[in-house]
């Protein structure tokens, strides 16, 4: 089992693997052992590693002079050769090696395959993990048709938001008649909670940077635009230094590797509104126009920047392509599931004990990604759901944790990969509450040029507010239902189309808990202030006093040692009162 | 310097050797991830008492470099040492009291602070 992870393959172990073979067929060995390549055992630091099964014989740091001794050695004598294995540093270390940790475990790198390891703001680091190896191969060896062949064999899929195929893509805007073309990175990232895109450009913008290059030269484009959230500075500044030290070493410009290929790149702030992440208000705020989207078709890859064929792609979208050219559309497509390649990275945030930015194989459960990566949820208490692809999004209730998370399978059960937020909510989460606060935002953001969002949205959030305020009404739901289906067919764009996601998914799987809302003017999950009523039983209270000296609002009466009471005017229902009292004697409705 | 496709090798050789411990000269590096998150949660102060113990020790095989996150947000400020001929360690939750612990321990001392190392290893990459 011969390591050919990235970390390994860069330290030469495919040289490795040749050296193997042909010295197992010198000692025609070649079918009784078999060399299998295998993906990174997260020891890359002393690769190349090699496994020798079934007795588990691991070495480390092999070199190809290593092999001919080696085989012969282990393999014809049986003598395995200790100078080459791997020590484990300390047997009785409680450290635990970092792969078998929960967080780690499950993840598998490609987009950040070099998170961690290189200084992003020094080329040569890049260049020193493969970097700028795929731009290279593919201007000196393959026709710009090869190249979108290449990325259609992979199934890669675009990462921003509507999954669709990135080859296709590419070939739609390189086959677009128009002599001048342009490429784009979307890097707005205005979704709330997500932090993706931020995460890949400061720890690996070259590889942004190369996989631009290779779809410039594959579309046939000489300019093209980072678009990237004026709320990122750091990633701003790493983006610039980037472009910086790729000018110097004629990477970008004219005449690039000595080729006759020339590719301009320059870097616009975001406009800073949700909406301006949507391609054709993106395009808009590049002209220099205010940033509204317009129906389309035309699609962006007909007519998009100044009229221009212009082809958009998500920032992790671009950060796949240098590896699935480097290491080949079959082995992408080796990742994933059937209509899903590769792998997604995903800002988990939300109620869970690790939190943080994970990049895991298509087709992994929810589960996985709550128990074993979030390490369960916070305080041990009982998942309830997961908000995926943020406001446009919709939820993913407890009862499906099994779902393999692929593109098809989250939009049957009514959310959306989007762009890879991930929020994980408890027990004490209210839905109700949580479809207000996602259309509270898109409503905000609604750029008001479509009645059907402008108005439509507003007069939903008013109907949710309502409910959450007690004023519910029995209609409510068929009202909300019927609104959202309207909004969804008629909104110009992305924003107004998805806005209602978020209240159609609550209503689809937590229906009861509106019920509870507008019928018994209950918060199951009591959260909805204003249906929440503290109260003391006159039975279990003993009079210790205790909750009448941690009201903050003055809202308990009684002496000590005799029976307290709330005066419901003037409680706030901060819940003191029930958490401090030892008796049991404070309840809420 | 404008390259030729034949220079991204020679670079990344010559790279190799100031990166690769078991190339280069220096015996221990030292990776602080600096992300906006690890940033946020003090990880610029990290890279000082670093830096400041490098300069009290008066040691001169010891790189100290800057990387981007491990992803691990609610665990910051994180950073990985790693020395030569040994799988890099990865410390969590850091404050300056710790690093000044671990550049003594460990760096000098050659012992891994179990109570503030997550894990040893390096992350999978396919
Ligand atoms: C309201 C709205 C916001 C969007 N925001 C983003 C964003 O922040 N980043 C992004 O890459 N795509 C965003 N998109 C999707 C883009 O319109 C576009 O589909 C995407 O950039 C295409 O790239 P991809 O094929 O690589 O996914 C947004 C769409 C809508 C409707
Ligand atoms: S759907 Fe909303 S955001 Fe989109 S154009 Fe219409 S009003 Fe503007
Ligand atoms: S804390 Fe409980 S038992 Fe004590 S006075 Fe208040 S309600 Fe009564
Ligand atoms: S809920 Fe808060 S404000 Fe109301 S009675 Fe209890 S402690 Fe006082
Ligand atoms: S790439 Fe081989 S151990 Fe990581
Ligand atoms: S963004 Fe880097 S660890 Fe959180």
């Amino acid at each position: 089992m011969l390591c050919a992870g990235t970390g390994c393959v860069s330290n030469r172990s495919l040289e490795i693997q040749t050296a193997l073979e042909s010295e197992l067929k010198k000692y025609d060995l070649q079918d009784e052992i078999q060399v299998v390549l295998t993906g990174c055992n997260g020891f890359c630091s002393n690769g190349p590693i090699l496994v020798v099964q079934p007795d588990g014989i691991f070495y480390q740091m092999l070199k190809v002079e290593d092999i001919p001794h080696l085989v012969e050695e282990h393999f014809l004598k049986g003598r395995p050769i200790e100078k080459l294995m791997y020590i484990p540093p300390d047997k009785k270390s409680p450290v635990p090696k970092l792969s078998d940790i929960g967080f780690f475990k499950k993840q598998q790198l490609v987009v950040l395959s070099n998170r961690g390891l290189i200084d992003p703001e020094n080329i040569d680091e890049y260049i020193a993990r493969d970097g700028y190896k795929s731009l290279a191969k593919v201007l000196t060896s393959m026709k710009p048709e090869e190249v979108i062949e290449e990325i259609k064999a992979s199934g890669l899929r675009g990462r921003g938001g509507a999954g669709f195929p990135t080859g296709k893509k590419w070939e739609i805007c390189r086959g677009a008649e128009g002599d001048e073309k342009y490429i784009i990175c979307n890097a707005d990232e205005g979704d709330p909670g997500a932090f993706m895109d931020r995460s890949v450009v400061e720890s690996d913008p070259h590889a942004v940077l190369e996989g631009m290059l290779i779809g410039a030269y594959a579309i046939g484009a000489e300019n093209g635009f980072i678009y990237i959230r004026d709320e990122y500075p750091l990633a701003l500044k790493r983006i610039k230094r980037a472009i910086e030290q790729a000018g110097e070493y004629g990477l970008l410009g004219e005449a690039i590797l000595g080729t006759d290929f020339n590719f301009g790149l320059s870097v616009n702030r975001g406009a800073g509104a949700f909406v301006c992440g949507e391609e054709t208000s993106l395009i808009s705020s590049l002209e220099g126009n205010n940033p509204a989207p317009r129906t389309k078709p035309p699609f962006p890859a007909l007519s998009g920047y100044m009229g221009k064929p212009t082809n958009i792609n998500n920032v992790e979208t671009w950060a796949n392509v240098p590896r699935i050219i480097n290491r080949g559309a079959g082995w992408f497509a080796g990742i994933g599931t059937e209509s899903s390649k590769g792998t997604k990275v995903f800002s988990i945030v939300g109620k869970l004990k690790n939190t943080g930015l994970v990049e895991v194989p298509m087709g992994i459960t929810l589960r996985e990604i709550v128990y074993d990566i979030g390490g369960s949820i916070l305080d041990d208490k009982k998942f309830k759901a997961a908000q995926m692809g943020g406001p446009s999004g919709g939820c993913i209730p407890a009862s499906l944790i099994d779902l393999p998370i692929d593109y098809e399978s989250l939009t049957s059960a009514g959310a959306i990969m989007g762009s890879g937020g991930l929020i994980v909510m408890d027990e004490d989460t209210c839905m109700v509450e949580i479809a207000r606060y996602f259309l509270s935002f898109t409503q905000d953001e609604s750029c008001g040029k479509c009645p059907p969002c402008r108005e439509g949205t507003k007069h939903m959030l008013d109907i949710l507010t309502g409910i959450t305020k007690g004023e519910g009404k029995e209609e409510d739901i068929e009202i909300l239902e019927g609104m959202a289906k309207l909004i969804k067919q008629t909104a110009i764009c992305g924003l107004g189309n998805t806005a209602p996601n978020p209240v159609l998914s609550t209503i689809r799987y937590f229906r009861d808990e509106y019920e509870a809302h507008i019928k018994d003017k209950r918060c199951p999950a009591r959260v909805c202030k204003a249906l929440i009523k503290f109260n003391i039983l006159p039975d279990k209270c003993n009079g210790c006093h205790i909750c009448f000296k941690n009201c903050p609002s003055d809202a308990i009466t009684g002496e000590a040692k005799q029976i307290h009471e709330i005066i419901q005017d003037k409680c706030i229902k901060c819940g003191m009162c029930f958490d401090v009292c030892k008796f049991d004697a404070v309840r809420y409705e | 310097m404008k390259l030729k496709p034949s220079d991204l090798d020679k670079i990344a050789q010559k790279m190799r050797s100031v990166t690769n411990l078991r190339k280069g000269t220096s015996r221990i590096k030292i990776t602080v991830h600096m992300g906006t998150c690890g940033i946020a949660s003090g990880a610029r102060d990290i890279l000082s008492a670093f830096l400041s113990c490098v300069e009290e020790e008066g040691v001169s095989d010891v790189l100290i470099t800057t990387s981007g996150c491990a992803g691990l947000c609610s665990r910051e400020p994180m950073a990985t040492v790693e020395a030569r001929d040994k799988p890099p360690v990865k410390y969590v939750d850091l404050t300056k009291e710790k690093v000044k612990r671990i550049f003594k321990d460990y760096v000098m001392g050659g012992k891994i602070v179990e109570e503030y190392a997550l894990a040893i290893g390096s992350e999978r990459v396919l």
